[in-house]
């Protein structure tokens, strides 16, 4: 990461003449923007996939709604509440525009897509659920998308089924095909791959669970930061993903419903905010979105997620993924040229912005904090998916992962990590 | 010295490559699983405490360069010594990788000293320790399994996504 595009440049001289002609790959934008990262110019974050670092204008939206409209929405008879309403509003607006859903009421804010995924996992799954149905899942899933699948089965005495992936760290859809059938309720699976990168063919997946009437939820963790999105288009039942990994702050996150399953389904959470009538011995539900969203609303955070979106969009997301297919496949080559470098996943090309990676028999944890000396961030270790890491037979990997602050001095401060690494080890 | 070879000194290095009494032990009368949940390192301890004492330990199973010589250093370091021996020597360890020790107290520890870079690495201290909270828990209890994050050490690498 450099402080500005030109300095970027000028990290790495062309070298006319020779076979390689290109420019340096720039970051995206300009990194005096983020001021995490103007504050450590040495610093190469490849950390994204686990939380994004967060621009200027996202910090002072946030800041501006607390000096300027702070109060409690839906609530006071004041016109300072009836701000504070019209900016959560607003924020969720912006969010909806961004990812392609047309109908902002079916838009729910939670915490972030853990909270998203069990959310439908026990409001939907407990009332749908029954003994001897099955709910399919695949062995790509982050543990949020796995663990509340599993629980609701124990719970519901129903059978949780976990889809093959192929060697190269896809969903075996023909094992998917074969795993499906008519006592399958709920196909869960995630649009990337936060452990591998793998895109997964949202369409090819939602067709399979269709043929059956199961209920599709999609973890969008690892793509609505990175990909255009146009939920509207997938046939999903339900996407969630979090703010903090697409330049929001930590604490808001989205779940998209469908509007019919949202209506019928029962609340997640009950209390104010989220009732029509309380009686002494019941209560009737608000209507859409507020049914989903008991108690004092994160308004702070939500215009933050929206004044990400904003940012994003001003960047243009087929640009963001067009760089960090760039950085991908740069760093993809480069490591894979280091011997003992083992990249696991499927090619560049079907992987959004991770590369995740073993080197020779140096634990992950020791090669993360040789990097890190060398100011060099990635992550190490399962990357809270266990099961995939039990079918790679690998206790563990580093994952370097990319987003559009990150340029190729990026990717060379990584190589010479690794080789650093190798030297230390011997 | 630089922090990075402060950690992987070469003695370090040496009993990651080659630890020390890894193999598993039939005759024991102590076996226990150690595990950091977030890291994802496990380890198997064997004691055979004879009369108090610490006739043979033994360890198996997989984790970093860090977690693994320090188990292999501690197995060196213990065998033969009682439980009242050990459990302090485990204090003093402790008390090196967190860089509580008070100056001119590290000589009794020996090889052990090795291990010292850890103080430089919060995060690692985890990884230095496991080992010996499962001896902890072998000597005191006998217990099954032990897990750091039952354990009073410094916070792990985040889990996040």
């Amino acid at each position: 990461m450099s402080v500005t595009r030109e300095a970027a440049r000028g990290t790495r001289e062309r070298e006319a003449g020779s076979a390689r002609i290109d420019a340096p790959i720039a970051s995206l934008v300009d990194c005096g923007e983020f001021p995490l990262l103007a504050a450590n110019p040495d610093l190469h974050y490849l950390d994204s996939a686990a939380t994004s670092q967060k621009p200027r204008g996202v910090l002072d939206a946030m800041r501006d709604y607390y000096e300027r409209d702070n109060a409690n929405p839906h609530r006071g008879a004041y016109e300072l509440s009836a701000r504070a309403t019209q900016r959560y509003h607003d924020a969720r607006a912006r969010i909806a525009r961004f990812i392609g859903v047309h109908d902002a009421d079916r838009v729910i804010f939670t915490r972030g897509t853990t909270e998203s995924l069990n959310l439908v996992a026990s409001a939907w799954g407990r009332a749908n659920v029954v003994a001897g149905d099955e709910l399919v899942v695949t062995g790509l899933e982050h543990h949020a998308n796995f663990v509340p699948w599993q629980q609701l089965a124990i719970e519901c005495r129903a059978k949780l089924r976990i889809c093959a992936i192929t060697a190269d760290g896809r969903v075996d859809l023909d094992e998917l095909s074969a795993l499906v059938n008519s006592r399958t309720k709920v196909v869960a699976f995630s649009h990337i791959s936060n452990a591998l990168g793998t895109i997964n063919p949202v369409g090819d997946i939602a067709a399979i669970a269709r043929r059956v009437g199961a209920l599709v939820v999609c973890d969008g963790a690892q793509a609505a930061p990175h990909l255009p999105l146009d939920v509207d288009q997938l046939d999903v039942d339900f996407y969630g993903f979090s703010g903090h990994k697409m330049l929001g702050p930590m604490g808001a996150g989205i779940l998209v419903g469908r509007r019919d399953l949202l209506e019928t389904m029962p609340p997640y959470q009950t209390g104010g905010d989220m009732i029509e009538i309380v009686s002494d011995d019941r209560s009737t539900w608000n209507v859409l979105p507020h049914k989903f969203e008991a108690g004092t609303p994160n308004v702070g955070d939500a215009v933050g997620l929206a004044a990400a979106c904003e940012y994003l969009d001003r960047i243009g997301m087929d640009q963001v993924h067009a760089h960090e297919r760039a950085l991908t496949a740069l760093a993809s080559e480069r490591l894979g040229a280091v011997q003992g470098v083992r990249i696991y996943g499927p090619p560049p090309a079907a992987r959004s912005g991770v590369v995740s990676f073993t080197v020779g028999d140096i634990h992950p944890h020791d090669l993360a904090t040789i990097l890190d000396q060398e100011g060099v961030c990635v992550r190490a270790g399962h990357h809270c998916a266990q099961p995939l890491m039990r079918r790679l037979e690998v206790p563990a990997t580093a994952r370097a992962s990319f987003y559009l602050y990150n340029d190729e001095g990026d990717v060379d401060a990584l190589v010479a990590g690794v080789e650093k690494a190798k030297e230390v080890f011997g | 010295m630089s922090d990075t070879d402060a950690l992987y000194q070469e003695l370090i290095l040496e009993h990651n490559r080659k630890p020390k009494n890894f193999r598993e032990m039939s005759d024991a009368n102590r076996r226990i699983e150690g595990r950091n949940p977030l890291c994802g390192d496990s380890l198997t301890l064997w004691v055979k405490l004879n009369d108090d004492r610490v006739e043979d330990i033994s360890f198996k199973g997989s984790g970093c360069a860090i977690s693994k010589a320090s188990a292999s250093l501690m197995t060196a370091a213990v065998k033969g010594k009682t439980r009242v021996e050990a459990e302090a020597l485990f204090d003093r360890f402790h008390a090196l990788v967190t860089g509580k020790l008070p100056e001119g107290e590290e000589k009794g520890l020996g090889s052990l000293r090795a291990l010292g870079g850890v103080s430089r690495f919060p995060l690692r201290v985890k990884c230095a320790s496991l080992a010996w909270h499962a001896l902890h828990s072998a000597l005191e209890s006998g217990a099954a399994e032990v897990s750091t994050e039952r354990e009073g050490d410094a916070p792990p690498p985040t889990e996040g996504a």
